[in-house]
């Protein structure tokens, strides 16, 4: 055809010249592993939910969530979030408060009822789990998400474990508690409470496999010479009867003595607060900075008038008082300086620790015991006892609702591949989304959003969720490390037009002309694309 | 959320560059340099007059690497209607299509001209000055690249102090381009009293869309400026363009501003100063004010330059 006037090439001929040829490097989409989904105990995908709550879209961000962990709302209140210790953020303003958030969206879906989807299939296999703790619980739910029976024998009047006999109320609610735990039993899970098994052999023969799930129950015990007539309570024991047995629960009166320095000695503390105690203090062997309990609920225990009263063991309880030994540390040796003080006390709550109960499994011997009656499971959470496995408090490990949760998964998962015959394929050690990998400019600053708790000295719930804005500009926080978030800077960079995007936004390299600049990877603000040596022909 | 070109949170507000219906003024396949500023400022920059034009536009372009790279016989790169004539003129070129649209009463046509900083400071001022002063009704758009590349980084009235090129090779006694010569084009717009001059960057898309936009729409003579890295001439690495554009704003080597009728209306604040040491040293043509036997004062004549337009565009100061 003819030009028209004064017109010598057409437009776009350049197309032609195929530059792609050029490239030594060639940029990749990646997923990079962000460091929240890294350190989370329950291998939550952080980032993907946080993803869908930035856009709104809230039920899906909530079925992210179940997809790792049944319990959303809980795990909100409870879990000591390590994610938010990892989350990137930290270096540039402030972690994501990715608790709230969670806790906010699992509220979400009890207000508006959202259920599991009932399993279709049916393995015709059955699973004993033993145990309706967070790890036993966790197991049933993905058990019978791979379409086995599911059978649950718990000891206790009712399910949740220590999340229901350890976990105070103020903290997290029996509301909150039985709507997570009944959604999970609408999967059509059989359910024995008041069930304690004594000798786990005798319940082999009707089952394909089994999880113990029995947590570390008994109160760790020691022998510290106590005068008749004073009051001793184990602070395992007091939480139970707070719940099951109230008539049961001794008076403690008003100065109260907690012996210990974890999690559990905190909340005994300020359970006894709530009791009516005026002066409690909390007497720890060890200096402060060893306790194991966490800072933010020292804190709270601190705004609540409980006093620690470190480097101090109890040498004698008497009736109205104990005795005090104080210690000091010599090189890191823990060592009785000779000193005594008498502190006055009605009561006195140990919280020293727990443990399995080693007995019920005593009779199988394939099954090993290791330090602290723990019981010893391979990479595959199994016990030396073929099918039958472990996880949970009773096994060793860090002792959280999220880590019962995580090994109740991933012993789902190995329980099901053995009920298959199958192996479970090695993960791949993960490229991390670090620091280093962001592009830092192309983040606003914008502080995390907190909400007070309430202080006040009930039962009632003292922490709060987000109102629904709130979550959507929280979530807008992340970071989205490693994944893409379709920012389109690589697309609209690119020198060359050697991107594609669809119609749909999703993107494309088009490596007839990427001439391997490496401007996108270096330009995408969370580290999503990644250069790697291009041998073309 | 996030300041990055597109956003999916907020499609309304997304630039032209990150929208799946770009016209791509200039395609694939061209022969500009890995990560050619050049190529991706007039990009962006026709993109987004075609985009506010509904397409109405032609563009005459002065010799240059932006020239060449684009229409080596028998390619061309451009999907816009585009005429070449020499490397200075390019601006009376423009200023005779102009007439002619008008004479054809055709006031929908808008004409661009565009060249490198050769082209526009040194060569074709002269036809530059005559566009500005007869107020022709132009766009003007200078890819600042701070020498002539296309011929082998000779230095223009453009090119920073102490940066080395071709013609400015640091010795003993002279350590590149000397720091007392030079001219700011920006400025001798302003002073010719035109409708609009502003500068830009490829570091701020949105900004520099804007810009194009706001000069697109308006009649008589306007000109911008856009600071278009060269990975080539600079000795820096093709991924950097993009960010020595931001680094060279953070640091107050190049201000951002927009002028109208010869006075400053807008001013781009740095919200977070950087020295100008950050800005120079991924940059093999500074690499002479760097190393063992480097001078310090040699940085410091530069971050006077610098701390000069902080004072006088009052750059990280209040409105
Ligand atoms: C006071 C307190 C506060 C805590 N606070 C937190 C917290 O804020 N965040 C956090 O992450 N973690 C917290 N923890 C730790 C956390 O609760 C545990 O790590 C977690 O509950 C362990 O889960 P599990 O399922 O392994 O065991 P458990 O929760 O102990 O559940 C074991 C279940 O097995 C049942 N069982 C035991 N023996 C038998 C048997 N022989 N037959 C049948 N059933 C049996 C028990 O009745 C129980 O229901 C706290 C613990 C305590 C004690
Ligand atoms: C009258 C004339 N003199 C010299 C040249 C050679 N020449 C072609 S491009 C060029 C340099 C262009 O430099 P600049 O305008 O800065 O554009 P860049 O290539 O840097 O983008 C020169 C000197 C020419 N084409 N015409
Ligand atoms: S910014 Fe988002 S993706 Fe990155 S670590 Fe924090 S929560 Fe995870
Ligand atoms: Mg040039």
């Amino acid at each position: 055809m003819p030009k028209p006037y004064a017109t010598v090439q057409d437009a776009r001929t350049s197309l032609q010249n195929k530059t792609g040829t050029w490239r030594t490097m060639r940029p990749e989409y990646v997923h990079r592993m962000p460091p929240c989904n890294l350190m989370c105990p329950a291998g939550e995908n952080i980032q993907l939910w946080l993803a869908h709550a930035q856009e709104g879209k809230l039920r899906e961000a909530w079925e992210v969530m179940v997809d790792a962990n049944p319990f959303p709302a809980i795990m909100g209140r409870v879990c000591y979030h390590t994610c938010e210790l990892a989350c990137n953020r930290t270096h540039f303003d402030g972690a994501v408060n990715i608790n709230r958030l969670e806790r906010s969206i699992g509220d979400v879906a009890l207000n508006k009822g959202w259920s599991f989807p009932v399993p279709t299939r049916s393995t015709g296999k059955k699973v004993l789990v033993i145990g309706g703790g967070p790890s036993g619980l966790s197991a049933a739910y993905f058990l019978r998400r791979f379409g086995h029976s599911v059978t649950i024998y718990e000891a206790n009047h009712k399910l949740g474990g220590a999340m229901r006999y350890g976990i105070p109320r103020y903290r997290l609610s029996t509301a909150v508690l039985d709507a997570e735990i009944d959604r999970l039993l609408a999967l059509g899970i059989e359910v024995e409470c008041d069930k304690r098994v004594s000798d786990v052999a005798q319940e082999l023969q009707n089952f394909d496999a089994v999880y113990l799930a029995m947590g570390a129950s008994l109160a760790v015990q020691i022998n510290i010479p106590t005068d008749e007539g004073a009051t001793v309570i184990d602070a395992i024991e007091m939480f139970r009867c707070l719940e099951n047995d109230k008539d049961k629960m001794p008076a403690l009166g008003k100065t109260v003595i907690v012996y210990g320095g974890g999690n559990s000695a905190i909340d005994a503390a300020r359970t006894a607060r709530r009791l009516g105690a005026d002066k409690v203090q909390i007497v720890y062997r060890r200096a402060m900075e060893h306790m194991r309990a966490h800072d933010s609920e020292i804190k709270e225990a601190l705004a609540e008038g409980v006093e620690i009263l470190c480097l101090r063991t109890i040498g004698h309880i008497h009736k109205g008082s104990v005795s005090i030994n104080k210690m000091e540390l010599q090189n890191n040796e823990l060592v009785n300086t000779g000193q005594v003080e008498t502190l006055q006390a009605d009561s006195v709550i140990y919280a020293i620790g727990q443990q399995p109960d080693e007995k019920v499994v005593l009779s199988i011997s394939d099954i090993l015991i290791g330090e602290g009656s723990t019981i010893i499971v391979d990479k595959n959470m199994m016990t030396g006892a073929k099918g039958i496995f472990a996880g949970g408090d009773i096994v060793p490990g860090k002792r959280t609702v999220t880590d019962a949760i995580g090994m109740g998964k991933k012993a789902a998962r190995c329980i099901d591949a053995f009920l298959n015959g199958k192996e479970i394929p090695a993960k791949p050690s993960p490229d991390i989304a670090t620091f280093k990998k962001l592009q830092l400019d192309y983040y606003p600053k914008s502080p995390r959003i907190d909400v007070e708790p309430k202080v006040n000295l009930t039962f009632e719930e003292a922490n709060l969720s987000y109102d629904d804005p709130k979550v959507i500009l929280e979530a807008r926080r992340c970071f989205s490390c490693g994944n893409c978030y379709h920012c389109n800077n690589c697309y609209a960079y690119c020198p060359d037009n050697a991107i594609i995007q669809h119609e749909d936004g999703s993107l494309e390299f088009n490596y007839e002309y990427c001439k391997g600049c490496g401007l996108c990877a270096v330009e995408c603000p969370c580290g999503a694309i990644k250069m790697v040596p291009d041998d073309q022909q | 959320m996030s300041l990055t070109v597109g956003d999916r949170l907020n499609k309304a507000e997304e630039a032209v560059q990150a929208r799946v219906k770009r016209h791509n003024s200039l395609t694939s396949g061209h022969r500009a340099c890995q990560g050619c500023g050049e190529a991706l400022a007039a990009r962006c920059a026709l993109d987004a007059a075609y985009n506010a034009t509904g397409g109405k536009i032609v563009v005459v372009n002065a010799t240059g690497c932006l020239e060449v790279f684009t229409t080596p016989y028998p390619d061309n790169a451009w999907g816009v209607p585009w005429l070449h004539s020499l490397f200075g003129n390019a601006p009376a070129v423009a200023t005779g299509a102009a007439a002619a649209f008008a004479a054809r009463g055709d006031h929908e046509m808008r004409v661009i001209a565009q060249g490198g900083d050769g082209g526009t400071t040194d060569i074709g001022m002269g036809c530059l000055s005559g566009m500005f002063e007869r107020n022709d009704d132009v766009l003007y758009i200078c890819y600042n690249n701070e020498a002539y590349m296309n011929t082998g980084v000779q230095r223009s009235s453009s090119t920073p102090a102490l940066s080395r090129t071709a013609t400015t090779f640091p010795i003993k006694q002279y350590m590149g381009n000397d720091p007392m010569s030079g001219k700011c084009v920006p400025k001798i717009a302003m002073a010719h009293g035109i409708p609009y001059v502003a500068t830009a960057t490829i570091g701020d898309i949105r900004d520099f869309e804007r810009k194009v936009v706001k000069a697109i729409h308006m009649r008589g003579a306007r000109y911008i400026e856009v600071y278009s890295p060269c990975p080539l001439g600079w000795g820096s690495q093709p991924c950097d363009t993009v960010r020595l554009a931001r680094l060279v704003v953070r640091c107050g080597l190049y201000p951002l501003f927009e002028a109208e009728n010869g006075k400053i209306s807008s001013v781009t604040k740095i919200e977070n100063l950087i020295p100008v040491e950050d800005y120079l040293r991924p940059q093999k043509r500074f690499a002479h004010l760097f190393g063992k036997n480097a001078d310090p004062e040699h940085i410091k004549v530069i971050q006077k330059i610098a701390d000069a337009n902080i004072e006088e565009y009052n750059l990280t100061g209040g409105c």
